[in-house]
């Protein structure tokens, strides 16, 4: 299925890269393709500068900053409390994950406690958002391959349901800007807690039918396996976190390995892939999401009552001097905040450590030797959302 | 302090106040390729790099001192102490171990605002390949040894550096319906006959 | 002497009574064209997942006649700005404008595309859209719900049922019709700045009177 041609005189540029391609002996023709920024499957403003040869790719450069909102530039300039609705838009699909991380960052650093109901509260939104994003993800993914919008139109159907929930419980179905500094802004409305049961219960189904739609498929199976292999070592040079980490074999999973708020408290399991390979990291995606589902199970039966925020002066907010560095395990992977204070009512700095940025890093040792419509493929399966890409 | 990487390299110190390892540039990619291969650290993933930049500032510390007055007697005298901190660019490395499991470990490379120059640990750590370019890009802080050291969100031609602390924006305030404060002052250039 | 184009309601209501259906050839063109918008597959960041969530089966754009989504500009003509324009996009933005073929609608959706939203204290962002295209509707919101993009799209609807194709030249506003289609400036990227940082002809702010 891919050939790979000898290494020699045409090589990519420096640093250890897994493959290099050449050209052959009779001289080489190439054409220069520039992939986006406007483009059906390139998951928002994102541009690749292709070379190939006949179908194969032996050059690629991502090309981004389309997005850049100069979001860090920004959070310099407004209060601690006033960039959290900036969060919401960095990731815009896992809002609550981002707002999680954020006051994750700032608790470390002014040494804020959380009530318990708030902890049982964010793990059960932040379950909830990575069932919405690994939908979604599944089904762009397939759109790509070609099946043309009906996966995707059964994956928005489930989306809509959870978005009720988010809807009923912050205010807003997208930008959530729901938690604060040692809590949740507002406890969720009476009734909210069955109806996500009754969610949990129902969405196996929806599963169920996915998998046995697609999973047996032959296409998918015949367009994604051996695709866009990633090895183990590459991968844990390379800064890969989450599903494209696992999705190699590499078992590190934040929240069991570095956990954070409750997850401690939570028995569930982590898939690995054994390939690393496109149909790895998408059937991977499909394992995370019953497992969140257990997840869920377990916080929704074992949410006490109590106090969703700690009472704490938000007017005027000073954290002492210093530093914080929070990662959470985001749907697409290890999310960052890293927040300097020097004493004032505004970050000294504030930076993202986007999952999706760092993700794209092996973008070309992976599509190196593919046919161009594998990298459509292999980018679709990374799971990149500009918002956090450029910030 | 005792842990084997300042008994290995003395140079490097520690830094209590933020929690983290200050390498001197000279030495940088040798600390680096050992915090990676060494069986203690094992530290395989540079997850997070971050540039930092600190303008020149002025701190002024109440100190008490013991001063012997004129009839002999000690008595503590409160006097205000200007201390002069240079202006800095410094750049953040966090790194874990997935093999041990082991969180964050900091290291900062500082340089000076006016010639920022570090060596680039990308060939060390292939993930920071596109973090320490957005470094270049929004900071200016040039990474020797980096195989593609070139803007990544701006434009090619474009000449500042935005997220330094002194840049200037350029002006497009030509319409603002409702401004105040900052904002104010920039569109009121637009609206000469206005007050 | 202006000639009245429509068809009086009464009269039209007694002819459809006896089985006699009346209308105007513009009225039925329009119809046609309102009924049939194809958008460009165009989202820039959060409004684009808005708009597509108004594609999927919840809200529904196809009962608009909406839901062919074009790949391509040439083949479009509605452009639905979702999403903060950056000023590294705005060339690609003004370049795909002008390669869609007349009539062609721009719908500005959400904050950011009608004045920089949330982000206009920025390097990289545009202060709105309208600065170098002609915008048709603006939908405030971030996001708009879904709802709000139906609407707006009704509203275009209106607009488009309200232009004249047939007649004299002073009263055509189609711009298919009426030799006033241009190709708009694309700006180039400057040092510091786009160049220029928007454009004359497009761009007219209404002046403020501050009183204060």
């Amino acid at each position: 299925m891919n050939n790979q041609p000898d290494p020699t005189v045409l090589e990519s540029p420096g640093g250890p890269r897994a493959y290099t391609v050449t050209p052959s002996d009779e001289g080489l023709q190439t054409l220069e393709i520039s992939l986006g920024p406007q483009h059906p499957s390139t998951h928002g403003v994102f541009r690749m500068d292709i070379v190939v040869d006949g179908e194969t790719v032996i050059k690629l450069k991502p090309v981004f900053g389309y997005l850049h909102r100069n979001h860090e530039k920004i959070a310099e300039s407004t209060t601690w409390l006033g960039t959290m609705p900036y969060t919401d838009r960095l990731d815009y699909f896992c809002s609550m994950s981002n707002n999680w991380g954020y006051a994750l960052a700032v608790e470390k650093l002014a040494g804020i406690q959380v009530p318990e109901r708030a902890e049982y509260l964010r793990v059960i939104m932040a379950e909830l958002t990575r069932i919405v994003n690994h939908t979604c993800l599944v089904g762009f993914f397939i759109n790509d391959l070609g099946a043309w919008g009906t996966p995707l139109l059964y994956a928005f159907r489930e989306r809509e349901k959870i978005l009720d929930l988010f809807e009923a419980a912050s205010g807003a179905r997208m930008m959530c800007n729901y938690m604060r500094f040692g809590g949740c802004r507002v406890d969720v409305p009476a009734g909210w807690l069955d109806q996500a049961r009754k969610i949990v219960d129902e969405y196996p189904a929806f599963l169920d039918e996915f998998e046995k739609l697609i999973c047996g498929n032959e296409i998918i199976m015949a367009r994604t396996q051996g695709v866009g292999t990633l090895s183990p070592a590459l991968a844990v040079n390379s800064s890969m976190t989450g599903p494209m980490l696992r999705a190699s074999g590499v078992a590190y999973d934040l929240r069991k390995h570095a956990p954070y708020g409750i997850y401690s408290q939570f028995d569930f399991r982590i898939p690995l892939g054994d390939v690393g390979d496109c149909y790895d990291r998408y059937f991977i995606r499909l394992l995370e999401m019953r497992e969140s589902l257990k997840i869920l199970k377990q916080a929704l039966d074992k949410i006490p009552e109590g106090p969703v925020s700690a009472d704490i002066k938000i007017r005027n907010f000073k954290p002492a001097a210093g530093e914080a560095y929070s990662r959470i395990e985001s749907p697409k992977g290890e999310l960052g905040f890293y927040v300097i204070s020097d004493g004032s009512t505004r970050p000294h700095r504030y930076h993202v450590r986007g999952p999706s940025f760092v993700n794209l890093t092996v973008l070309e040792d992976m599509c190196l030797g593919q046919k161009i419509a594998d990298a459509v493929v292999i980018l679709g399966s990374i799971d990149i959302v500009l918002g956090e890409v450029d910030r | 302090m005792t842990d084997p990487l300042t008994i290995r390299f003395p140079s490097v110190t520690f830094d209590t106040a933020t929690g983290s390892y200050v390498l001197p540039l000279s030495i940088a990619l040798e600390v680096a390729n050992y915090l990676r291969d060494d069986a203690a650290y094992r530290l395989d993933m540079a997850t997070n790099v971050a540039g930092v930049d600190w303008l020149p500032q002025v701190i002024k510390k109440k100190v008490k001192t013991s001063v012997t007055n004129a009839e002999g007697v000690v008595e503590q005298v409160e006097s205000e102490v200007s201390e002069n901190k240079p202006g800095l660019m410094e750049v953040v490395y966090h790194l874990i171990s997935v093999e041990k499991r082991k969180g964050p470990l900091v290291i900062r490379l500082q340089t000076t605002r006016e010639n920022p120059v570090v060596p680039s640990l990308t060939p060390v750590w292939r993930g920071c390949e596109f973090q320490e370019r957005e470094a270049f890009d929004l900071y200016g802080i040039v990474f020797e040894g980096h195989p593609d050291l070139r803007r990544i969100f701006m434009w090619d031609e474009f000449k500042d550096f935005p997220m330094r602390k002194d840049y200037v924006e350029s002006d497009d305030y030509e319409y603002e319906p409702t401004p105040h404060d900052a904002v104010l002052e920039k569109a009121q250039k637009h609206y000469p006959n206005q007050t | 002497m202006e000639i009245n184009m429509a068809v009086d309601e009464a009269l039209k209501s007694e002819l459809s009574k006896a089985g006699i259906f009346t209308t105007t050839i513009e009225d039925i063109y329009n119809w046609g064209r309102k009924s049939s918008i194809w958008p460009l597959q165009f989202g820039l960041a959060c409004c684009a997942i808005e708009m597509i969530a108004t594609a999927a089966s919840r809200f529904d754009l196809a009962r608009f006649g909406a839901e062919v989504f074009r790949p391509s500009p040439r083949q479009a003509d509605l452009m639905i700005v979702a999403g903060t324009v950056t000023k590294k996009m705005t060339p690609q933005v003004v370049r795909l404008y002008n390669q869609m073929p007349e009539p062609k609608y721009v719908i500005a959706m959400g904050a950011c595309a009608i004045s920089g939203g949330p982000f206009k204290q920025g390097y990289n962002v545009l202060k709105g859209i309208d600065r170098f295209i002609p915008v048709d509707v603006h939908i405030p919101g971030c996001p708009p719900r879904p709802e709000a993009l139906l609407h707006a799209l009704m509203t275009l609807q209106r607009k488009i049922d309200s232009q004249r194709s047939i007649g004299k030249p002073e009263a055509v506003t189609n711009r298919a019709y009426n030799d006033r289609s241009e190709e708009y400036l694309i700006p180039r990227f400057g040092e510091h700045d786009l160049v220029p940082t928007h454009n004359p002809l497009v761009f007219h702010p209404t002046a403020i009177k501050r009183t204060e």
